[in-house]
This record gives C-alpha cells, structure tokens and sequence, in this order.
C-alpha cells in the first residue's frame, strides 16, 4: 500500500505504508540515531512531529516491554528507508508495523530518507503531510491546502503530561517533586535508581501545591514544543525559583532559562542524535550525549546569575547552566539517554548528591530573591 | 593541551611483509601516521622491510629505512637517528611487540626516545593474558574462564575442571594464529603445543568456549583528556568461534537494542579507561542470544584490521587521529576533516549499511583446510557500502571478484536436503550459499539458526534476496520487479542469467545507479567529502559535489609538504578513471595499491581529476584524500559502468589494478570506454598465447614452444609434440593460479581438468619447461623508446614463480651480451606491440639462449621495488607516458638505468602457518602473501638481510638438518649437502638420499620416511636446524614428504624445498658467521652512493 509525504515547499515523496492508514501533520524532523527506534517513538517530545529516521534499517529487534520511554507514542509520523517485517531479539514482542498500527501512528518505508534529511538541513523544520490516501494531480492542491492550515496545538505539553499527580516510587531519602512536561521514563528511573521518591505532577500544577509539599527538591522533565508557549508552567517556575532547589532537563532546562531571564530560539534543524559532543565547561571534560530538542537557550542572553556549564561542540551551542545561588542546575541534553550513550550519567550522580546536600542547607531568603 | 612542542623527530614503525592476519591496513595506517605528523611539522624516521608499501616512498617520510624490523636493527637507527619519540600503535602487532622489545632491552631509556600515545603499561595490560584477566576482574567486567598455562599438564588440569568445547590462544601472535577450539583432548594437546611453540613468551589462554554467542566489536577512541568516543561498532555475522577476520562482518550492529549497544560501548569505555589508552583501540565481546549476559573477549590496544575497515565504514580517519593524539592533541582540538567544521570528538552516524567478506586463498590452494575457527585464513577482504543490509550484502560478493557474483552457488544444488542440512554445520567459507541454497529450499529459518547460530535476522535477510532470485526465474520480468532486484543490489548480468532475458533488454527500465557521499553524520551536517557509493532509486548528490568543487580548478598543488593527498583537487582537462586491484589475495597484493595510489597522485600532475574505484577496505587507495574522487565499489564491469555514465571520463587506466583491472579493459572498451595507454588489441597481443607465440617467432624471440589447449585429448597430443617436462598453465589468471610442471602423461591427466575449469573459455597453455635462471625486468614504453630501470635475477631456477623466487638486484649472473639481449628484446617487444605505459617481461637464460616466457601488459609485482631501489618513479613516468610525453624527455635517459653500489635480495614471505593441509614446496603457482626486501652495498649483506627481515634467525647451535631429496635433485644438491656438512651440520636423510650421500662420501644418519612421528618430536623440540626436501611432483597430499614440509611449517621450522634457496641460506649463514657487520641506512643514501667502494 502507498503512502505519500507532501512537504510546506511543496515536495512529494512516494513510499509505501507500513503503520496505521490515514492522514497526518506535524512537523518534519529528522534522528541520527542508529540503534533506539523504540526508545524515539515514544518519546513523548516528538509530540507534533513526524520522524524521519537516518538509519535506514528500523526495526530489525522489534520492540520488546523494557524500552518503551512512555505509554503511547506521541508523534504524528514516522519515516524510514526500510522497515524490518521479520524482526529478531529474544525479547521482542511485536514488529514495528504491528506497533504503529495499533497506535495509529502512519509509518512510510522505501523513500529517500537522506534526500529528506539533507531538506530539512537546508530549508529547516518544516510542516508535512503524511497519508495513506491516494494523492493525485486532481487531490493534491487540497492537499496542499490542508497541510497549509495546518497549526500545531500549543498546549501539546498538558496534553502529553500526565492527567494527576501520581507517586512513582515510594522509597528513597530525597524526596523529590517532578513536573511532568512529557517525562520520559528514563529520567524517573535514573532518579529512582538514585534514592529518590518521586512525585509527578502535570504540567499545569501551581506552585503553591508543590511547595505545599514539603519536597527536598523539583525535577523538571523534558517535554514538547516552544518553550515560549508554556507560559503557565513558567509562572509556576517563577514561583518555585529560590525557593526550592530545581533541576531541568530539555524543555525544563529551557523553562529555567527563560524564568532566569535569558532568551530561547529555534534551531533550523534541532539537535536529535544519539552523537551529539558536549564540552563540560568546568571541568573541560568531554561527552558523548543524546538529544532532542528543536529550540536551544542563547549563551549570550545568560543573565547575571546564571553560569554556563555545557556547551556543543559541533555547533558551539549551549547545553547547560546553574545557578548556585538559586540551587539552580539544568541542561538541554539527556542525561538519561535512552536511546544514546551514557556519558552523561552522571549528571544524575552529581544532582542527586547535590539534593542530598541541599537538605542539610536552608532554603533561600526573600531578600537574595529580591536581588534577582 | 595542544601539540606537545617537545616532539620534533618520530621514529615510525611498519609491519614488515603481508602475511595472513597483517595486511595492507598497517600501510594505510602507517601512511596516514606520517602524513598527519609531518603536518605538525616533525620529521618522520621509517623503517619497514616490506618495500611493496607507500609508506616505504621517500615522499612519504623523511627518512625511510627499508631494513629488517629486528631489535638490533631498529636500536642501530634508533641510535643514528636519536627521534624524540616512537609511535608503536600503528604497525600491527609487529610494530607493537617491537617497541616492547625496544622498551625491555632499555633501548628507549638509553636514548631517550618517548614512546607516544598508549604506554608500555597499558600494552601489556592489554596484550598480556594475565594482567588482562586480573584488570577485567578488577574493574567488574566479565570474561570466559579461563587460565593462562606455560605447559600442556597446566592445560589438562584446566580442561578437566571446566569440559570440552575449549579455545586456546597464543599471547603475542597475530591473527590468532596457533590458536583454535579443541572439542576433545586429542585436538587439545595438540593445539596447546603447537599454541605454545608459536607464542614468543611461551604462553597460551585456554578459555572456556562461548561459540555460539554474538561477536560484536567496537572501535574505541581515547584522548589525554580522557575523552572517549566509539568510531563504529561492527556484529560479526558469523558467531563466536570463526575468527572476526573470517567473519562476514557488518557495521553498525543490526541485531543490537539500544540497551545492548549502550551497555557494550560503555564497557568498553571503561576497558579503554582502565588501560589508559591513547589513541585507537578495538574491544571484542561476546553477547548472548537468549540474556544480556556478555564477555570481553580481547582488546587490541593498537590500530588494527577492523580500525582500517571501521575508518573506511564511516569516513573516520583512525589512524591520523591516534597520531594526532599521540603528539598531544584532544579530540575536541582535532578538526573532522570531512565536515570541516565540527571536531574529532564526536561519534560517526551512518545512512548506510557495510558489509566486510574476507577474500580466502582457498580457490588457489584446492588442497586446502577450509574449515574457518579462532585462526585467520583469509589474506584480504572487501567492503561494500549500500542503503539497505541486502544491497550491502549483494555488493560485497560480488566484490569477490569470484566467478560467481550471486548468493546461490551451483555447487550445493545437487545436494540432497538431509545432505545439505549435514553441510550446514560446516563452518568454512561456502556455508552462507549452503543458507541459501537451504533457504531456497525452504528450511526453517530457526532450524537453519539452531545450527548455525546465525542471527534470525540476516537469516531472514538473505531469505529475501532468495525469494527475489526464485521471483526472476519464475515470473515474466517487470519494472517493479527489476527495480526491486536492483535495489536488492542484482547486477544486470545476473538479472539476465536468471530471468533469462538478454542484458541490452533490460536497458528500457532506464533505473540508472545514483552515488551518495559517506559523510559520518548521515547528512547531518554539510559535507563535500569526494567519497561516493552507489545506490538506485535515489537522488544523487555528485552533480552537487562537483559544482561545489567547480571552484577548485588548477593544476594540483604536489609542491606542498604533503605530496600525497588528492582529495577534492579538481582540474579542467577531464577526469581520469583508475581501476584498482580489489581484495588483496595471493598473486595481486599491496603493490598494485602502491601503483594506484601512485597512478592517481601522477594523473593529478598532469592536470587532469583522478577518479578512483576500488573494493579493498584494508588499502591506502581507498582512503578518500588519495584520489579527486573516491567511488567504493565491486570491481566490475556494470559498477564501473555506472560510474563512466556519471564521471564521462577522458579514459581508464587498467595497468596499475593487476589482473583485476586488466581483466576488466574488454568489458570496458565494448561500452565505448577509452583504455589509456597500450590499447586493448597490443594487451590482447600478449595474453593470447597464439598471436603472442607468432609475434616472438616474427621477431626472432627465442620461446618456449607451445600450444595452447581446449580438451584432455588436444593436452596429450600437444605434449607428444613438445616432449616432458611440460609447463601447464590456464590463461589469464592470476599469479600462476592452477600452474604446474608436468612430467608424464599420469601427472598431466590428473591435473588437466582443473586447469580447464580455471580456463573458461580460454585454452589451457602447455609449454615446454626449461629449466634455467629466471630473470626478469619492468619497462616503461612510449612505443618508440624504452627505459628500463634495471634487471632482477631469480635465486630459484625458473619452475618456481617469480612472486616466490627470492631476487637480487642488479643481476650477477648475467653476461653483457646476455644483458644486451635481454633489452633488446624487450625494445622489440614493446615497439611491436606498441606498448604504452608499464610492462613486465620474464626471462630463462639457459646456455646462453634468453628466452622470453612471459610479458605482462601491465604494472607488476616489482614495480615499487624498482621505484625505490633505482630511484626512478615508474608509475608516474608511465602515467606521464600515456598522457603524451616522451620517455626521453623525462630525463631518465632511455634503454637500461645505471646501476649504483645498491645492491638488494628481495625474499618472499609465505603465511603457510594459518593455512592447514597447505604444501609449502615452491612450485609455478604462487604461494606467498608478502616480501620483505635486504639492502645493502654488498650481495652478501643485502642477502643476510633479506633472510633476517624474513624471519630466519641466525646465531644458533648448529644442530640436525634433514635432507630429503627427489631423484632429480640428487646429483645437483650434492654440493650443498658437502658445504652442509662441512660447516658444521649434521646431516640426516631418507633412505634414498642418505644411499646416494653414501656412496658420495658424505655422512648422514639415515631415518625412515615414515617416521614422522619422530621427526614432530624433533622439530617441537626444537631440535632440527632445517629441512631440505626438493619435493616429489605432483599434488599428492598424502606423501610423507608434504607432511614433513607441513609439520616443519606448523613448527616454525625453515624448510628449503629449492636447492638454489638452501644455497642462498648457506651463503648468509656462512656471511654471519664471518661475523658481517650490519649498517642500516636510509634508502635514499644507499642509492647516492656510486660506485666508490666504500664498504
């Protein structure tokens, strides 16, 4: 069965259908990653999105139960060259076809992949159409028509957190408040694993709740979209900040930064691999991470009070901050990997030593705040 | 960091001769170790004794010491030279043992020489079994049990503790040779001795066997500031048990989760941590099928056979980077050269799938051991890059250059199905056609997993592409189908054969080939790399690249330090297309990528773009800054085609790709493509037997007579004409692929048939054997004049081939009247043809007739031995040649080059120990995998060399020699058994000789043929000095002869099957024991000097 792609600039790809039939938009972006497919479909920060995996050969170890990063997947799309039919792993459970199409998620094998990519590195992220419908000469301006109505929902970060706030572990001396932004399962288990008990709650909780609490420190998740379009979780933050040590990941590191005063942008092509070099600003140490994330913090808007931690090499890009007078510490990758290498782990370690730490310490007075 | 300031001079370190398990990669290697250093501005001291390599050429290094790889030599250059530092990580293990050698003898203390990037410590942390096994326990990392025994009792103890299957391998030796599985305690003792006697510290690993797991490698890169990266991993097809350099292997991992492939790059972070590693590193593990359970099962604390392929896969230059780190850079201060922008640090993403086949030895040796386990039988290997795993696949065998290019092979169609499901558990080179043929026939793919213990997946995989070839043959052709099979990677060809529709049919689809660039980043990032694959059915991305290259025109900058690089280097006058020589196999090895390389960095001078194509992953040619252009592809005809649509190039150069170039000429010209350089009906001229046979005779050439063959009947007829012995040999083929002396009717009716089946179409070539010296010479033509840059002399009398005769230059034994035949014939020869460009020509001399038996159109194994000795760069004057210019005006005069004091013996090196059931008897069909070359200004000395950078040691108690003669040899070796006896030997010989020494006066003991058993204890012993055994004729593996070469082989014991080779060891015995003084010079000062007799 055929599926076409139809992209903002008006190109057409043909392929061949291998997940749910229908019709799609979102936005076109693209993984480098070789090894992680079911780590990357449901990961909810490709809400909105469709996937254009570099790797050509997706699917070949099926998905098993152990490495899903949420319950559903959350992406509108998902594009490859090849999709494996017979996969193979002792601990796979369903094909890849099988997955999408009980998730409804269109999937289109067989078009040039690369061709797609080296699109959107030159002319950016852009907005497509996926479907399975049949596009001729006669349908394809209605097409068109459609995919140029398109508006992405911005509230696509209370749709994909959680409903209720929710324990997640019981056990654990840290006792730890995370804002769910699209949380991925790897950073509440990196946490768990840790000594954290951790306690979820959606995306839109007041601050008032949370520091009702009496939590040791908040975590805030990665997540979807612009973080410029958050604006009542970054009133939350506003109320949190000083208050209560905060760590951030992604889109919550990005939340921060705006909270802090600094500036977000978006990249023409994001960051998604699982390759991506960063510089450890402190210590000049260096690492391999994971990310996912279409907009970035601007080093150059960094207020006062925050101090830059990491940073990109490939494009110089940053990748961290803190603030040690605010209890402060956030970055744009993901220390979690899942998918992608470890390195960054101990992030984690670091983090959690400092929330053990923060315990002891009181927490901040008004009139510090007031210097911000 | 930065560069350290303090490193002005390094000492570099080659990996001497190609053997099975150390090939090619260490020049590619090594090459771009100089390149990078000399980018630093350090000047670059190299010593190597293979002379084959590039890295050997004066323009690579800025001293270059073509001496024997011996701690005495490189203590004598160490001491002349005083280099700051030595990078030992990049010469393969050779290079690695010797600068541990150097460090224990105190020799890097004494002179304060550095030893750069990993340390001594960290070496023998990973190299030593024990400190391995304790550091792995020590860091938490799994290993099989094992034990590390210095005795066969120890070894016992172990095996009754632990249970059969277990692997045995040697520390310190290369490609796992003496090692192997013993599955019962016959095989165990067996392998453990001869594991023990193999390993210079006298020590094997007897490790519980895990075969059966996945093999997965990864290459591992690590910085002084302890940044680490993993370039590429790669899952071997095969399981654990066949050796990875056996292994049909492909990058990245396909069958690895995210938690799987996460879970071994971070241990082998750890590993690389642990052993503070600097530089490459390659980490092999085992990992379970049915758990996450996994073993460490070596680490390779150096730049390796999978580091060339790992580079290659992902546009990841290795060995530059290792350099780079050894003279003090991090990763994140190294530029990656291919995006231009982002930096070292960073870990490749590949849009493509590779696939690595080894090329085996086993279609030249019929006689031999196919089974594949823990020891290396392959001497090359290719690579193919495709979008998808079945393209790659596809690609990589037809990069064999096999007969046949497809995945079912005739061979296993007659089997029965409970035959064929027996065969599937023969682990040798054929078994993935045996899959297939099991899976055209519709086996379960867990049954055929079961016993193979290959994955599913590519099980399934290859299921696929079987499934399309029952598809071609059973259903009428169509454009869906056709397009399916291209993209499956079919060759036309194939197509054709199959669906049995004439190939020019299959034009109509119009589906043409598109290239892509291997970039690192899968298109991530801009990137103009000149390295391209081929792909269908997708866009393709070289209009584009030449655009952006547009701007690049001029003539090549070759002024510059770095003489070498090619890349991206673009030039108005067109572009040149260069077929290299493919996988490196017995016949056609280094040196024809010594001539393509060269043929390229020529091109380039003359202002035109070279463009080149090659399937060799291990090999300098197919690094993407040799050429304007790089294209990884099969070395045939539609490849090549595909690539001429796009390229439009002025011609092709055929004559530096060996056999597999020339062999490609026809094809190419039927499509229109220009073949620069001697045209394809002078090529024809020589290689068909007939027209070459009337041309010498038209010319007054003395030959050989004889007839070429088609039948068994027209082979006897024609050897009743010429009268035995007779010399049969199939045309074009590859270094006397299927060759023999014949002596009687008997031995010409069992050998006709399979030089026949080598045939093909071709006749079968008898010719009358003379047995006299063998001298040959290389030439370069413009069609009017000539130049030869000298003439070599064969230690061997002719009957051996020319690849395995040891070689003296400039001849001894040659009078001038004989020397002025020698050339005019060859001014002759080439004039009537009218060869342009390189050719080899082969000569007998007996009673003073010169006989021409062999011209080869094309650049030959001598060449960069030629080069280098007589200082005239042959490759670039031919290329020079068939570009227009004269010979004269290239001021190298023309007829025969002067000679100077140099004097050389280049000796062959053979791998016959990770070959079982092999004969080492030197014969008329090629048997060696390298050289090694002795210089010196005296013969003597250039000889005592030669045999000690071959591996023979001098200097020892003089103990039994056996001797063991056939009835032809007796009377002729009787001289050199005397010159034995005198100098101190003790002779023991078989019956017959020890009669026919008897009755000659000389002492011998006589010992029973057929007591070979005796004989083995003798030679583990250690007891037996030499053998010399001038064999039998005939291939008849069962004489007590071949077992007596073959066990001196598995024991590392010289056996001389020539007379004339046993002489020349008699001479550099005698020169040692006269005490010979050794000097080691650089190649370039032995040349200069002239005829002063200094020395």
């Amino acid at each position: 069965m055929f599926a076409t792609l139809i992209l903002e600039d008006g190109t057409v790809l043909n392929g061949k259908s291998f997940g749910a039939e229908g019709t799609s938009m979102g936005e076109i972006v693209f993984n480098t990653s070789m090894v992680g497919y079911q780590e990357i479909l449901t990961d909810p920060s490709y809400a909105n999105q469709i996937i254009v995996m570099t790797y050509p050969e997706i699917g070949n170890y099926g998905l098993n139960d152990d490495d899903f990063e949420s319950e559903n997947p959350r992406c509108k799309g998902f594009i490859v060259k090849n999709s494996c039919e017979n996969d193979s792993h002792y601990k796979s459970r369903q094909n890849i076809s099988t997955y999408l199409k009980k998730h409804g998620i269109i999937g289109i094998e067989g078009l040039d992949t690369r061709f797609l990519t080296k699109k959107i590195r030159e002319f950016g992220v852009m907005n497509c159409l996926i479907t399975t419908e049949n596009v001729d000469n006669d349908n394809l301006s209605e097409k068109m028509a459609l995919l140029n109505s398109y508006k992405p929902n911005r509230d696509i970060v209370l749709e994909v957190s959680c409903p209720k706030m929710q324990q997640l572990n019981h056990e654990g001396d840290i006792n730890l408040a995370l804002i769910d932004y699209g949380c991925k399962t790897g950073i509440t288990d990196s946490l768990a694993k840790r000594g954290c008990k951790i306690t979820v709650f959606p995306a839109d909780t007041d601050a008032e709740t949370i520091l009702a609490g009496g939590f040791d420190s908040v975590f805030l998740s990665n997540g979807p979209g612009d973080p410029a379009d958050c604006t009542s979780e970054i009133k939350t933050l506003e109320n949190l900040i000083g208050k209560m040590p905060i760590f951030g990941i992604c889109l919550g590191y990005q939340l921060l930064s705006i909270v802090l005063g600094a500036k977000t942008y978006k990249l023409k092509y994001g960051h998604r691999g699982a390759n991506h070099p960063v510089l450890n600003l402190l210590d000049k140490k260096v690492m391999m991470t994971s990310q996912n994330h279409g907009y970035a913090v601007d080093a150059s808007s960094l207020t006062k009070i925050m101090e830059a931690t990491y940073k990109n090499l490939n494009d110089d890009t940053l990748e961290g901050f803190r603030s040690e007078s605010l209890k402060i510490d956030a970055v744009q990758f993901h220390p979690e990997a899942n998918p992608g290498p470890t390195d960054a782990a101990v992030i984690f370690d670091e983090w959690v030593a400092k929330m053990r730490e923060y315990k002891k310490t009181p927490v901040r007075k008004a009139e510090e705040m007031a210097s911000l | 960091m930065g560069k350290d300031l303090s490193i002005k001079k390094v000492l570099v370190i080659g990996s001497g001769p190609i053997v099975i398990g150390q090939a090619a990669e260490f020049d590619y290697a090594g090459v771009q170790a100089c390149r990078a250093l000399r980018e630093e501005n350090i000047e670059v001291v190299l010593v190597n004794s293979n002379p084959a390599t590039i890295m050997t050429d004066e323009d690579i290094a800025d001293k270059v010491y073509l001496e024997p790889l011996t701690l005495e030599s490189l203590t004598a250059i160490i001491k002349k030279e005083r280099p700051n530092g030595v990078i030992a990580s990049l010469g393969g293990q050779t290079g690695l043992n010797l600068a541990c050698e150097l460090d224990k003898a105190g020799v890097l203390a004494e002179y304060n020489v550095r030893l750069l990037g990993t340390n001594i410590e960290s070496i023998k942390k990973a190299e030593d079994r024990e400190m391995f096994k304790n550091l792995m326990n020590e860091i938490g990392e799994p290993i099989p049990d094992s034990e590390i025994v210095s005795s066969y009792e120890d070894a016992k103890k172990f095996a009754e503790k632990i249970g059969f299957p277990i692997i045995i391998r040697p520390a310190f030796t290369l490609g796992g040779s003496g090692g192997g599985i013993a599955k019962n305690e016959t095989e165990y003792e067996e392998i453990v001795h001869s594991g023990l006697q193999q390993s210079p510290i006298n020590q094997v690993l007897v490790e519980k066997s895990i075969a059966g797991f996945k093999e997965v490698e990864y290459e591992v890169m690590r910085d002084s500031n302890d940044t680490c990266i993993i370039i590429c991993n790669m899952e071997n097809i095969d399981p654990i048990g066949i050796h990875t350099g056996d292994s049909f292997v492909v990058a990245p991992s396909q069958t690895l989760t995210n938690n799987e492939y996460q879970m071994l790059r971070t241990s082998a972070i750890k590993i690389i941590r642990a052993l503070k590693i600097e530089g490459g590193c390659n980490v092999q593990y085992a990992l379970d099928t049915k758990t996450n359970q996994y073993y460490v099962i070596e680490v390779n604390p150096r730049v390796s056979r999978s580091s060339a392929l790992a580079s290659k896969a992902t546009g990841y230059p290795i060995a530059k980077v290792t350099t780079k780190i050894a003279v003090g850079y991090e990763l994140s201060e190294i530029k990656n050269a291919i995006t231009g922008k982002t930096v070292a640090a960073f870990e490749p993403a590949l849009d493509y799938v590779v696939v690595k086949i080894p090329k085996w030895p086993f279609d030249k040796f019929a006689t031999g051991d196919r089974m594949l386990g823990t020891k290396m039988k392959a001497t090359g290997e290719v690579m193919a890059i495709g979008r998808t795993f079945k393209n790659s696949f596809k690609k990589a065998i037809a990069s064999l250059e096999d007969k046949h290019t497809g995945i079912l092979h005739y061979k296993f169609e007659k089997f029965l199905n409970e035959e064929l499901l027996d065969a599937l558990h023969i682990q040798d080179d054929r078994r993935i056609f045996r899959v297939s043929e099991a899976l055209k026939r519709n086996f379960d793919v867990q049954k055929i997993r079961e016993i193979t213990k290959i994955d599913p997946w590519f099980i399934n995989q290859i299921k696929d592409i079987v499934r399309l070839e029952i598809e071609l043959e059973n259903t009428p052709l169509n454009e869906e189908l056709y397009k399916k099979a291209k993209d499956f990677g079919y060759l036309d060809s194939e197509i054709s054969d199959i669906s049995r529709i004439p190939v020019d049919e299959l034009k109509k689809y119009d589906y043409p080939a598109a290239f892509r660039i291997v970039d690192t980043c899968a298109g991530e990032f801009h990137a103009s790399t000149p390295y391209f694959y081929s792909t269908y059915g997708e866009s393709c991305e070289l209009e584009e690249f030449k655009k952006e290259h547009k701007a690049d025109t001029g003539v090549a900058d070759t002024s510059k330090e770095d003489k070498i690089s090619g890349a991206g280097k673009g030039i108005a006058k067109g572009n040149i297309l260069v077929l290299g020589s493919g996988p490196i196999r017995i016949g056609q090895g280094i040196e024809f990528d010594y001539c393509s390389v060269h043929a390229s960095k020529a091109i380039l001078e003359n202002g035109y773009e070279s463009v080149m194509v090659n399937s060799n992953p291990e090999t300098l040619s197919t690094d993407f800054d040799i050429a304007s252009r790089l294209y990884f592809e099969p070395m045939n005809a539609e490849n090549v085609m595909n690539i001429v649509k796009k390229e439009k190039p002025y011609g092709v150069m055929v004559q530096f790709g060996g056999q597999t170039a020339i062999n490609l000429a026809p094809k190419l010209a039927k499509e229109g493509v220009k073949i620069l350089g001697t045209s394809l009906e002078s090529i024809d001229a020589v290689e068909d037997r007939k027209v070459f046979e009337k041309l010498l005779s038209e010319l007054k050439i003395p030959q050989p007579k004889g007839k070429g063959v088609k039948s068994t009947a027209e082979a006897l007829s024609a050897t009743k004409e010429l009268g035995y012995p007779v010399l049969v040999r199939p045309s074009y083929v590859i270094g006397g692929r299927g060759m023999q002396v014949v002596y009687n009717d008997d031995e010409l009716l069992t050998y006709i048939n399979e030089a026949l089946k080598f045939s093909g179409e071709h006749p079968v070539l008898i010719d009358q054997y003379i047995e006299g010296l063998e001298v040959e010479l290389d030439a370069i033509s413009d069609g009017k004049d000539i130049l030869i840059p000298g003439i070599c002399e064969h230690i061997e009398r002719a009957g051996v081939h020319s690849g395995d005769s040891m070689s003296i230059y400039p001849s001894r034994n040659i009078t001038k009247s004989q020397e002025r035949k020698l050339v005019e014939y060859a001014k002759k020869i080439a004039k009537k043809v009218n060869i342009i460009g390189l050719m080899n020509i082969q000569f007998i001399i007996k009673d003073d007739t010169v006989y021409v038996i062999e011209v080869n159109p094309r650049a030959s194994r001598t060449v960069p031995i030629m080069s280098k000795v007589t200082g005239i760069p042959m490759t670039k004057i031919a290329i020079n040649t068939i570009l227009g210019k004269s010979i004269k005006s290239q001021g190298f005069g023309t007829g025969l080059y002067k000679t100077t004091k140099l004097v050389c013996v280049k000796m062959p090196v053979f791998s016959f120990q990770k070959l079982n059931r092999i004969d080492p008897a030197l014969a008329p069909e090629m048997k060696s995998t390298g050289e090694v070359l002795g210089v010196d200004y005296s013969y003597k000395k250039a000889l005592l060399k030669a045999f000690i950078a071959g591996g023979y040691k001098f200097g020892q108690r003089k103990q039994r020699v056996l001797v063991s003669l056939n009835d032809h040899y007796k009377q002729p070796a009787l001289k050199i058994v005397k010159k034995l006896y005198s100098q101190g030997f003790f002779i023991m010989a078989t019956w017959g000789t020890h009669k026919f020494l008897e009755k000659n006066g000389v002492p011998s003991k006589m010992i029973e043929k057929f007591m070979v058993d005796k004989l083995q204890k003798r030679m583990k012993e250690g007891r037996l000095s030499f053998v010399l055994n001038t064999p039998t004729l005939g291939k008849n593996s069962q004489t007590s002869g071949f077992q007596i070469r073959t066990i001196a082989e598995m024991y590392g014991i010289p056996c001389f099957t020539s007379i004339d080779t046993a002489r020349a060891y008699l001479a550099a015995v005698k020169a040692y024991d006269k005490g010979v003084h050794l000097h080691s010079e650089t190649i370039t000062n032995y040349r200069k000097k002239k005829f002063l007799g200094i020395f």
